[in-house]
């Protein structure tokens, strides 16, 4: 199946119904999307796929092959580092960073439909990803910090 | 289970041409006692192990002007990286990032125990700001000797060494040509944590990027060449055993490597979803065994108490007989999981009869010590490295993954990796120990504490003895037979006991119409513990009265050198539903050496612990887990953050202490003393409020 990932097309052979991260990390190598709990329930697998934060996980590969598909890879371009990345690495929130890559994602696809979300705005949007090591207050403000960059 | 044996690793070997080999010539100075380098051999065992709790590290200034450490400390979150770069950097007089940190790798680190029980700040720190101090006396000498001069003359800075006329000479330069091994001085003078530049400050993480692009490579994200999937076959339930298997099927898959030895069964494939299939061909008859469920598991764990529990003596007889109040209580515990967000993974990989294998785990030296007895291999044909991972909590400490990608790779031929499933993490790894504790005081009205009898069955000792001034006090740990595996956790036992004690305290505090506050104060004599308890107290406006349906609650413990107290508050809806409204934490562990970091430290141990204050429970019946997914079990999330407020007391004439642990027990008691301040109500529960409810 041929796939359209951070604006490059890929041409995979899998069988049917594996799942996109699935594809994402052991045949393409993209590894930045992290496999958590397999049901879409933890949110460190988020991808956009036309600028929606889905969860890779629960998504068969072959239902994204007409979609644009952006992953954590594909956030920074030529070299420089998207606004919400920048804004984490000064805010520094994270502790083992795991949940990071799908925080991100999904800070970005929100900023991009709400650039100045409210704060019960980020908590709504956000609360399909888990960080284990709850630093939930810090990435609250790392993405206040990249909201009110822009 | 706790604590987890420790065994010392019997081959230390430093093999002083391999060691300049790998890093290149210049001045290395490593802890050893002081007369294996006086041994003109190239490779030197010691005669005696390394003293009990000392840790090895060492460091190297390259030619370039690189400082490399060894540690065998592990990075999961901690952020250990980068506050041990900083202590480093302070006594060295280095830049930060001239600081290569080498960790968890043990063919290029000194032994290790592990990364567990907040050891790594208060030991290996002050093991590797030795080290540092050490190096950079004698670079000083060596430019001293160079210009013949006395080195009190010169400074250092930034890694350079200068003289009062300007002259510069940098580390690099100095250590040109040379291979000097130091060993650390054990009276050399530190710098005062009062006049820190690097440590003691905020410094982001010093590999950040790697995580915020996506880049760094955890192990579950780590590929070989020709490197295969595995998968492993598991058991229905908790102790049944393999009776019958047919492979038949797996086997005619091309491509597909199957291995039986014993129980163990698994598959190794080029793709996961082919090593899957491969896995759901194989039939199995398993023998089940009885096994309790969660339902009978406080009557169990009484029940099964080894040694059983021990009788009263005749101190606390008599002074609980003439008691003017007498407070008993049974709390009972569940067990909960650690639910690292990254799986238990390994990549093992077999080249010339020499295993390594790459682990997230916080014992790379006990992994490879279970690896070397599991496989019977010479401890020199095991490597384990451990990149930065995806958290532990304590519950990271075994092997499973490891072996398990060792065994399928040794039959491959191949490099094999082993990715757990979150259901298999839920159901094979270990949990934090249930448990039952009995507490019985005797008071009196003044508040005054005359007789205590605490009992633990199977959760363990940690954070047992009380803070409080109490005339006759015995407090027992009655180990039991567990149903299911548990091990390490964060804060180890003391979740559960200073849950039992804060929550026996409050109490009785009510009982005799003081304030839970005063109560406490009144009844310790220890400084570092009063202080948090007044600074939490003085932040949270403790003395304001809490609103209608509110109540206020606290608790306090110390745990590995780390003090803490905590205040909630919480409100109690008509419909019976408590919101938890905000928590305020006071913390001290010595000088802080990253403040930052700290803060994630501490609110990392407030958010794990609300969590198994009020909704974490592992759910079983008869050998199986019930709830063995995150969808299932509840973990706590965004939406359940209350306003969190935390206090840092910082000491600089105290030596820094960790900070994993302690932050975390405090939560529990707090929400549970500010429900029984709110309704009157004394929760005897861990968790209290599954269904977010009260009964």
């Amino acid at each position: 199946m041929r796939l359209n990932i951070n604006g490059k097309a890929h041409e995979v052979a899998v069988e049917a119904g594996v799942d996109l991260l699935s594809v994402l990390r052991d045949y393409l190598d993209l590894t930045g999307s992290k496999y958590g709990c397999g049901e879409g329930s933890c949110g460190a697998c988020t991808v956009h796929i036309d600028g929606k934060p889905v969860r890779s996980c629960v998504i068969p590969a072959a239902s994204v092959t007409r979609k644009s598909i952006t992953t954590i890879e594909g956030l920074e371009v030529n070299g420089s580092l998207h606004t919400v990345q920048q804004a984490f690495l000064k805010a520094d929130p994270f502790q083992c960073s795991y949940c990071a890559s799908g925080m991100i994602m999904s800070a970005a696809a929100l900023l991009k439909t709400n650039p100045s979300p409210s704060e019960e705005e980020i908590i709504t949007a956000m609360n399909g990803n888990i960080c284990r090591c709850g630093t939930y207050p810090n990435i609250i403000k790392a993405i206040q910090l990249a909201s009110a960059n822009k | 289970m706790e604590p987890l044996e420790e065994k010392q690793e019997p081959n230390l070997l430093i093999d002083r041409r391999k060691f300049f080999k790998l890093l290149g010539g210049g001045l290395a100075v490593a802890f050893v006692l002081e007369d294996i380098f006086a041994l003109a051999g190239e490779s030197v065992t010691p005669t005696s192990a390394l003293p009990a709790n000392q840790v090895g590290a060492w460091i190297h200034i390259s030619e370039d002007g690189t400082i490399s450490v060894f540690t065998g400390k592990v990075e999961v979150g901690q952020n250990i990286r980068t506050s041990l770069s900083q202590l480093v950097a302070e006594e060295l007089h280095v830049p930060l990032d001239s600081i290569k940190m080498i960790m968890g790798d043990t063919d290029l680190v000194p032994y290790d125990a592990g990364t567990f029980g907040s050891r790594s700040t208060p030991q290996m720190g002050t093991q590797l700001r030795k080290a540092a101090a050490t190096a950079r006396q004698a670079l000083l000498d060596m430019a001293a000797k160079n210009w013949k001069t006395d080195s009190k003359t010169l400074k250092t800075e930034a890694g350079f060494i200068s003289d009062s006329n300007g002259k510069k000479i940098s580390f690099g330069q100095l250590t040109q040509g040379q291979q000097i091994i130091l060993p650390i001085a054990d009276q050399v003078s530190l710098s005062s944590s009062k006049d820190w530049k690097i440590a003691g400050k905020t410094i982001p993480k010093v590999n950040g990027r790697s995580f915020i692009t996506g880049s760094h490579k955890y192990v579950s994200d780590m590929k070989l060449p020709e490197m295969l999937h595995g998968k492993i076959l598991r058991a229905p339930s908790y102790e049944a055993k393999l009776v019958d298997v047919d492979l038949a099927a797996a086997k005619a898959m091309a491509g597909v490597i199957v291995v039986q030895e014993g129980d163990f069964v698994g598959v190794a494939a080029s793709t996961v979803h082919l090593a899957e299939k491969a896995l759901q061909s194989i039939k199995a008859k398993w023998e089940e065994s009885e096994q309790p469920s969660r339902s009978e598991i406080f009557d169990y764990l009484v029940k099964n108490a080894r040694n059983g529990k021990k009788e009263a003596n005749a101190d606390i007889v008599q002074s609980m007989a003439s008691a003017e109040l007498k407070h008993s209580a049974k709390y009972n515990i569940d067990y909960i999981a650690h639910v690292p967000l990254e799986p238990r993974a390994g990549l093992a990989q077999w080249t010339d009869g020499k295993l390594t294998v790459w682990t997230g785990t916080q014992r790379p030296f006990g992994v490879k010590q279970d690896l070397v007895n599991a496989l019977n291999l010479p401890p020199d044909k095991v490597r384990v490295i451990m990149p930065d991972t995806g958290s532990g909590y304590g519950g990271k400490h075994s092997a499973e993954a490891a072996l398990e990608a060792a065994r399928l790779a040794k039959a491959a031929k191949k490099p094999v990796k082993v990715v757990w499933t979150r259901k298999e993490e839920f159901t094979w790894a270990y949990f934090r120990p249930a448990g039952v504790i009995e507490v019985n005081a005797g008071f009196k009205k003044d508040g005054s504490i005359n007789a205590w009898k605490f009992d633990n069955y199977n959760s363990g000792n940690a954070g047992i003895n009380t803070q409080y001034r109490i005339a006759n006090q015995q407090n027992s740990y009655i180990p039991s037979k567990t149903p299911l595996k548990q091990g390490s956790y964060r804060g180890l036992a003391s979740t559960a006991n200073v849950f039992a004690r804060e929550s026996h305290i409050a109490d009785m505090a009510r009982m005799v119409d003081i304030d839970q506050l005063e109560f406490r104060l009144k009844n310790t004599d220890n400084d570092r513990l009063k202080a948090v308890l007044t600074a939490a107290a003085k932040s949270f406006n403790w003395s304001s009265k809490p609103p209608a349906g509110r109540g206020y609650g606290i608790a306090c413990g110390f745990e590995k050198g780390g003090y803490v107290a905590t205040c909630a508050e919480v409100e109690v809806l008509a419909n019976k539903s408590v919101k938890i409204i905000r928590l305020t934490e006071a913390f001290e562990c010595g000088a802080i050496v990253n403040p930052h970091h700290l803060e994630n430290q501490i609110l990392g141990g407030i958010v794990q612990g609300l969590g198994g204050a009020l909704f974490e429970a592992i759910d079983f019946e008869k050998g199986k887990i019930l709830n063995p997914s995150l969808s299932a079990y509840r973990v706590p999330r965004f939406k359940d953050m209350p306003k969190i407020e935390m206090v840092m007391l910082n000491r600089t004439d105290l030596p820094s202490a960790g900070a994993g642990e302690a932050p975390i027990v405090g939560v529990a008691p707090a929400i549970r003393n500010a429900i029984l301040d709110a309704t009157g109500t004394g929760l005897t529960v861990l968790p209290l409020l599954p269904t977010g409810k009260l009964a």
